[in-house]
């Protein structure tokens, strides 16, 4: 049996990256896209607490069930917004979104 | 049992290195791609953790739809050169340092701490269990989120029409 340590190192390593990529990608799209590999690396701690957990339970799943939805809607948002500021602006690079700082 | 040590490698490998190649590739869509690699490694872990109801569920939502309409929109929105203009060198610096820092607090948080290590019974069937808990404790969870569902999907709609008649 995989202890339950492994999983939650994956789970870690996984969410690191995805921080790492948020804090320093350009584009708009990998940004989001990270933001979603942060969310599945809570899913994998979410789903290991739920089989190796001190009270082990069915709700762990539950939890992910609705983070999936959240995550789902967010995206669907967060690429409409890069759409529209495309369509506005010509470009969906972070650096060149700085209408308020100027 | 060394099965399962196999095949946990080979889905914890799929993930990580899913994630890796998508801050190492030069093209948004290939990007893209890559993180789809990594979202079927995800859903090969929570076959091994016995849910395979989300494993299934990840596989739809995250390597069919998220993955999709993320290529989808990358061709919609025609970035061809992701990295070529200048990069701050600082930036970088502190967001490796940020990232790092973060993960071995966590990496080292999971060594020290002793963890159970009996398997919880979660039923013979993941489906009904989680059709049980769902419909009786988590009823209005359920619905709220059919709601934000209907909200996010009539504000994507909104947001990224063309606005034509003004």
């Amino acid at each position: 049996m995989v202890p339950l340590n492994a999983y939650l190192a994956v789970g870690a390593i996984m969410f690191s990256i995805g921080m790492f990529g948020v804090l320093n990608k350009k584009s708009g799209i990998i940004v989001l896209l990270s933001i979603e590999l942060m969310l599945n690396a809570v899913n994998i701690n979410l789903i290991a607490f739920s089989r190796f957990g001190f009270y082990g339970n069915i709700t762990g799943q539950i939890f992910t069930i609705f983070t999936i939805t959240v995550a789902a809607a967010e995206t669907a948002v967060g690429l409409a917004i890069l759409i529209a500021i495309f369509r506005n602006k010509g470009t969906i690079s972070i650096t060149d979104l700085n209408i308020m700082k100027r | 049992m060394t099965g399962e040590y196999i095949a946990f490698f080979i889905f914890a490998l799929m993930a990580i290195s899913g994630a890796v190649l998508m801050l190492n590739l030069d093209r948004v869509i290939h990007m893209v791609l890559s993180i789809g690699l990594s979202f079927i490694g995800v859903a090969g872990l929570f076959v091994l953790l016995k849910a395979e109801f989300l494993a299934f569920v990840q596989i739809l939502i995250y390597a069919g739809a998220i993955t999709i309409m993320m290529a989808l929109g990358t061709m919609m929105t025609s970035q061809h050169k992701e990295d070529k203009k200048l990069k701050r060198k600082g930036h970088t610096i502190f967001a490796i340092l940020g990232a790092t820092i973060i993960g071995l607090i966590l990496l080292n948080g999971i060594r020290t701490t002793s963890w159970p290590n009996e398997a919880a019974n979660l039923g013979e069937d993941n489906v009904i269990e989680i059709g049980m808990a769902m419909f009786t404790k988590h009823v209005i969870p359920f619905e709220l989120a059919s709601l934000l569902l209907l909200v996010a999907l009539m504000g994507a709609i909104v947001l990224a029409k063309k606005e034509s008649d003004k």
